[in-house]
């Protein structure tokens, strides 16, 4: 779907203008950018070349491209920035240009300056451009000088009160004041009048001299209720330039962006034109050329101020792409190769609605993500969806790595209007199997649904403020909860029901009577909820709370998606797991519920069953057999996340990975590399 | 329960003592007094303290166990000298009962059940809950135990039997169990020993307790007489049940077909880059069970014990499987005189129940060691062999990756009647790892000949061109062509020569 819409909306003049190309590229990343990239290649006729890490030789990027090449082992450091590997790899394949995706050398002026020096174009901006705003302070005189609206704000030594008034009110309130030398928000006041500036004035010159021997103050125009809004450049070699709307990336968690959208709910197209046209006339001052991003910080009145500039591809392009109809990665290309550009200002348009959610392969119920690891065993895009695109760079078996970032993809889903976006986004959200791995589905789901984010009442500080104690999950309402319990007996029943039909040699066959009732009982969190299931032909009648719902469903036990309906409602839902002991997880409205069904005599026998302490065998590691310790990969203090090694030992010339049981902290380390341990050994504690 | 639904089942119960029949009353009367008495077992309060010990009753655990209404309870009138009768298969002592002692009334009530059971074709399962041999009985009791023993021989082979051990099981009784195919414990609750704690304690002078001595941890992970535990008794039943799908009902009986919604044409993509690169990387072999296996469900066989072999009942296009793999992860896969042991049985148990045998084999051989050595490696590694090379089920084999000397032979090889033996492209198939054969061959010599050794012997090439493997297959086609070799195999016919019995090296 992905390379559909890409199709669709990017092949517009296509290689009619594009006479001449690069033959040969190399793609300086991996994972879902680098296959992107690949994509788009592919469309234009050039020939690539993967780079790989030893651990990514069967990484999805190197399978798609013409040609893949081995840089290193697994850590960043030794492969997907090992420069002087890349310029080889680079000279062995002759490509003619590099495309260096987001992160890793995107944005690294010296891998600019030497590519350049090989006579190898670098698919982005110029070194000057790079280097100017990638430097804080010379990029917000940049963004003065060209009169892009910056935070204004007074950095120095306050002498009195008085002055600290006088700053607040040339700056205009609220303002925030602070210690210079303090870091982030650290003793931070907001003053909302002279007041109560005169108030953070004492406090904060006080902690300035006492905590830092720093008399500075740094008192700035405080933004209220921030949204995160960037607008995406376009510029070419010869000083053109386009802005290609916005995107709304307010939903964030600590300082990443979770969902994001184009447009914005919240522009009007007065504000988006100022904000473009400013974005424009500062690539032009810093004679930009390729796709870059111009962040700024939107307060509650539109007033808008320069952040930073991204000089490369963001993660989030795709959202632009779809509603402009631009395949940027194509036009970076075109741009890179000294054509002009393509387009006038009054060719973009805003043509619907696109919304895109990060997929990642982490907890969001610890601080709204906490990477988990491990190898997806079973993967399914929902491209089946109508409007989805999927960038992603890993399949079913893929391992997902403490190497790299946790990001299983990009789920983009587009409608003619941002409602429709939205329903699209949730029923891909469903229909999206992720197995093997903890993922935020849960979270980005609850998100999209939200009455807040769908009226678009949104900043950077949504998931804190929606979520004050951390995020916990669907939480049911009652006709939900039915439907869950009832979806979850009925599939006991049919588990129950296919368990007896036994084809070939039957079973000797003395039944007394054939059963068509069920009287059982479902645990779900802390609640048990009698459930009374009859079979009515091919579906089922269940009564939950004195309420009688009808199931029906395929019943197909092995599909992961399984489409169930409940008293006419479609409801897409996926059990995880089932046991013996009716224990089961399904997930349904993207949180994953834990349930238990037992028949009703089992579980009121279940009250004389002892209740058992848990063992907590997780925070110990011990050798699981004699051997040598090759290498111990963390020290005391160390953070660990579950599924991560923790140490490998080598036992009969095989290497095993100790792995941690749980996410915490590092004890004590009881073995070094070298060492000899046998079985039962303790390796290493965790708090 | 599928097949106990359709089977009606006796329950073993001994009538209380003391509580014999009130004398004078109608006769509907007194019927109706004993019934209700019977029900009671041991009275309310013995039924109390059961639960308190965190223990259902035999009846309670009989309701979980069976389908409802499946179980006809017979010969509820039967008091001491009593003969208890009923079409299979579930004995069961009951503990609020004189702590489930074993009287000969009760012995011979276990008898007419399992003799019943050999008769019809249906698997034994036993609820063992019992102190032991009923001491007030003497040798009475003792002959009872021994009518059990015979009676669980001659049904080896012959129909399944399930111990399932749910409270204390010591002395002569642990001997039942012993000699069924499989016996499962429930933690905490349940032990299995000789003799107790106090009688160690007084010959050997050791302090032990029953849960370090007997309990299902020691038995599951240590000693090996147990092949699962479960965490207490509704678990255990509920997991029972699920088992017991697993099986024929007896040895006339093929592999049970269950209705299957896996294709069993579907391709395992992933399989196609699981074995690492490195040869000295490990990987889970249960990864690759669960990915071919329909459903991922895999009913694993003593999973906490020789954990560097993994067996197992699995289901494949519905067909009852029964899966034997090294595991990599473990020990790196060697085999030792545990793995031997605890492979060979499974081994023997499918192939006496028509279940076919599916082996992944990643073996670097026979672990070496004066420990192993000195336990008898020989002897108990000779177990798997026998096993493999007896078995006339059919027999698929994958060779996943190392298949290196005698532990090659050994793991269901072509040459020990394989019926399909496929190599993935990973695999290498050879004598031994390229740099110890080097170090022999060129002993004390200065040579590059490693990596022609690899060219040469580290891929399956040597042992396709021979024969020795039927073909090399892309590992993401294994299920689809293992689900196809079991349709043509269903119909295998193999015997071996006529004897009394073989000698298995025991």
């Amino acid at each position: 779907m992905a390379a559909v819409l890409v199709l669709r909306y990017g092949a517009r003049g296509g290689r009619r203008a594009l006479r001449e190309t690069f033959e040969k590229l190399l793609i300086a990343n991996r994972g879902e950018i680098a296959c992107r990239v690949i994509k788009t290649c592919k469309k234009m006729g050039i020939k690539t070349v993967a780079i790989h890490s030893d651990v990514d030789a069967n990484a999805v990027h190197v399978k798609m491209a013409d040609e893949a090449v081995c840089v290193g082992p697994a850590p960043t450091s030794k492969s997907y920035l090992n420069m002087d590997a890349i310029m080889e790899v680079i000279k062995k394949t002759r490509a003619q240009a590099v495309h260096p995706g987001y992160g890793f050398l995107s944005e690294n002026k010296e891998f600019a300056r030497r590519l350049a020096a090989e006579g190898v174009t670098f698919i982005g901006p110029d070194t000057h451009a790079i280097q100017a705003m990638g430097d804080k302070i010379e990029s917000k005189l940049l963004a003065k000088n060209a009169k892009v609206n910056t935070i204004p704000g007074f950095d120095g030594v306050v002498k009195d009160a008085d002055e600290a008034v006088r700053i607040a009110r040339e700056i205009g309130y609220p303002v925030m004041i602070k210690a210079s030398a303090g870091g982030g928000g650290k003793g931070m006041r907001i003053a909302w009048d002279d007041e109560e500036t005169r108030e953070g004035f004492r406090f904060s010159s006080q902690e300035a001299a006492s905590s830092f021997g720093d008399d500075r103050l740094l008192i700035e125009k405080f933004i209220d209720n921030p949204r995160h809004i960037e607008i995406q450049v376009l510029a070419d070699k010869h000083g053109n330039a386009l802005w290609l709307n916005e995107r709304e990336c307010s939903i964030q968690r600590r300082n990443q962006k979770v969902v994001e959208e184009a447009p914005s709910t919240f522009l009007d197209s007065e504000t988006r034109r100022a904000m473009g046209e400013q974005a424009v006339a500062l690539a032009k001052a810093v004679k930009y050329s390729s796709a870059g991003t111009v962040e700024f910080l939107v307060d509650s009145s539109k007033n808008f101020y320069f952040l930073e500039m991204n000089t490369r591809l963001q993660v989030e392009h795709p959202v632009t792409e779809c509603i402009t109809g631009l395949d940027l990665v194509q036009e970076m290309i075109r741009v890179a190769k000294g054509y002009p550009l393509r387009h006038k200002q009054a060719d973009i348009p805003i043509n619907g609605w696109a919304v895109e959610c990060r997929v990642y392969a982490e907890d969001p119920y610890k601080s709204f993500g906490l990477p988990s690891i491990g190898k997806l065993s079973q993967y399914q895009e929902p491209l089946h969806v109508p409007s989805v695109r999927v960038d992603s760079g890993i399949e079913q078996g893929s391992d997902i790595s403490i190497y790299y970032d946790p990001m299983i993809s990009k789920l983009i889903t587009y409608g003619s209007n941002r409602a429709e976006a939205l329903r699209r986004m949730e029923e891909a959200l469903d229909n999206y199997v992720i197995r093997g791995v903890t993922h935020n589905i849960s979270l980005l789901r609850e998100v999209i649904i939200h009455p807040r984010f769908v009226q678009g009442d949104i900043s950077t500080k949504f998931l804190p403020e929606v979520y004050p104690d951390g995020f916990k999950g669907h939480q049911l309402t009652d006709h939900e909860r039915r439907e869950l319990l009832a979806t979850a007996a009925s599939l006991y029943v049919a588990e129950q029901l296919r368990s007896q039909r036994f084809l070939g040699t039957p079973r000797i066959p003395i039944a007394k009577s054939k059963r068509s009732s069920w009287e059982l009982s479902v645990h779900l969190g802390d609640g048990i909820y009698p459930v009374a299931v009859s079979k009515d032909g091919s579906s089922f009648s269940v009564e939950v709370d004195g309420m009688k719902l009808n199931v029906t469903s395929e019943w197909n036990l092995a599909l992961p998606l399984l489409s169930v309906t409940i008293d006419g409602t479609q409801r897409t839902v996926q059990r995880l797991s089932r046991d013996a002991s009716g224990k089961t997880s399904i997930q349904f409205l993207g949180t994953v519920y834990k349930l238990q069904v037992l028949t009703k005599a089992a579980a009121e026998l279940s009250k004389y069953m002892p209740e058992k302490a848990a063992e907590d065998t997780s925070s110990i590691l011990r050798s699981p057999m004699p051997g040598a310790v090759v290498a111990v990969s963390v020290k005391p203090g160390d953070m660990v996340s579950e599924g991560q090694e923790i140490c490998v030992i080598e036992a009969m010339k095989m290497q095993n990975s100790m792995i941690a049981a749980k996410t915490g902290k590092v004890k004590a380390v009881h073995c070094k590399a070298g060492d000899t341990v046998g079985e039962g050994d303790l390796l290493v504690e965790l708090e | 329960m599928a097949a106990l639904c359709v089977l009606r089942a006796a329950l073993c119960r001994a009538a209380p003592w003391g509580r014999r029949a009130a004398s004078g009353g109608s006769v509907p009367q007194r019927i109706e007094e004993k019934r209700r008495a019977a029900l009671l077992g041991g009275g309310q309060s013995r039924i109390d303290a059961q639960h308190r010990r965190g223990k259902l009753t035999a009846r309670e655990r009989i309701l979980l166990l069976l389908d409802p209404d499946s179980f006809d309870e017979y010969d509820m009138f039967v008091e001491h000298r009593c003969s208890d009768f009923g079409m299979d298969s579930s004995k069961n002592k009951d503990f609020t009962v004189f702590g489930g002692s074993l009287s000969g009334a009760h012995a011979q009530k276990i008898c007419k059940v399992m003799d019943q059971a050999a008769m019809v074709g249906a698997p034994v399962i036993g609820l063992n809950d019992s102190g032991g041999a009923r001491i007030q009985e003497g040798v009475e009791s003792l002959a009872g135990y021994a009518d059990i023993f015979l009676r669980n021989v001659l049904c080896s082979g012959l129909v399944p039997q399930i111990s399932l051990i749910m409270g204390p099981c010591a002395g002569g009784a642990v001997y039942s169990p012993a000699l069924t195919d499989f016996t499962f414990m429930v933690k905490d609750t349940s032990y299995l020993f000789i003799t107790g704690p106090d009688v160690v304690k007084s010959v050997t002078n050791e302090d032990v307790t029953q849960e370090q001595l007997g309990g299902a941890k020691t038995h599951t992970a240590v000693s090996g007489v147990a092949h699962r535990a479960f965490e207490n008794d509704i678990d255990a039943l509920l997991n029972l049940r699920e088992f017991f799908n697993y099986l024929p009902l007896s040895n006339r009986d093929p592999a049970p077909v269950c209705e299957c919604h896996d294709p069993s044409d579907r391709l395992v993509p992933e399989l196609d880059t699981i074995v690492p690169m490195e040869s000295t990387k490990a990987y889970d072999m249960l990864d690759i069970i669960r990915s071919i296996v329909d459903e991922r469900e895999f009913f694993e066989i003593m999973p906490s014990y020789a954990r560097n072999i993994v067996v197992g009942f699995a289901r494949m296009n519905g067909r009852t499987v029964g899966i034997v793999g090294n595991q990599p992860k473990v020990a790196s896969g060697c085999l030792d005189i545990n793995s031997s042991v605890k492979g060979a049985r499974f081994v023997r148990f499918c192939d006496a129940f028509n279940i076919p045998l599916i082996t992944f084999v990643d073996v670097p051989g026979f672990l070496p060691g004066t420990a192993q050595e000195y336990g008898g490696i020989i002897r108990h590694g000779a177990k798997l062999l026998f096993a493999f090379a007896e078995a006339t089920v059919p027999k698929i084999t994958v060779i996943t990756r190392k298949a290196y000397g005698g532990a090659y032979d050994v793991m269901s090889s072509k040459h020990l009647r394989g019926d399909a033996n496929y190599a993935w492209p990973t695999a290498e198939v050879a004598v031994m790892g390229a740099k110890g054969a080097v170090q022999i061959i060129f002993r004390g010599k200065e040579t590059d000949a490693e990596a022609e050794y690899v060219d040469k012997f580290a891929n399956p090439f040597p042992a396709a061109m021979r024969g020795f493997v039927d073909d090399i297959i892309q590992p993401s086609t294994t299920r689809m062509r293992i689900c196809h070799d079991l349709d043509v195999l269903a119909s295998k016919s193999q015997a071996n020569p006529w004897k009394k019995h073989a000698n298995i090296p025991l």
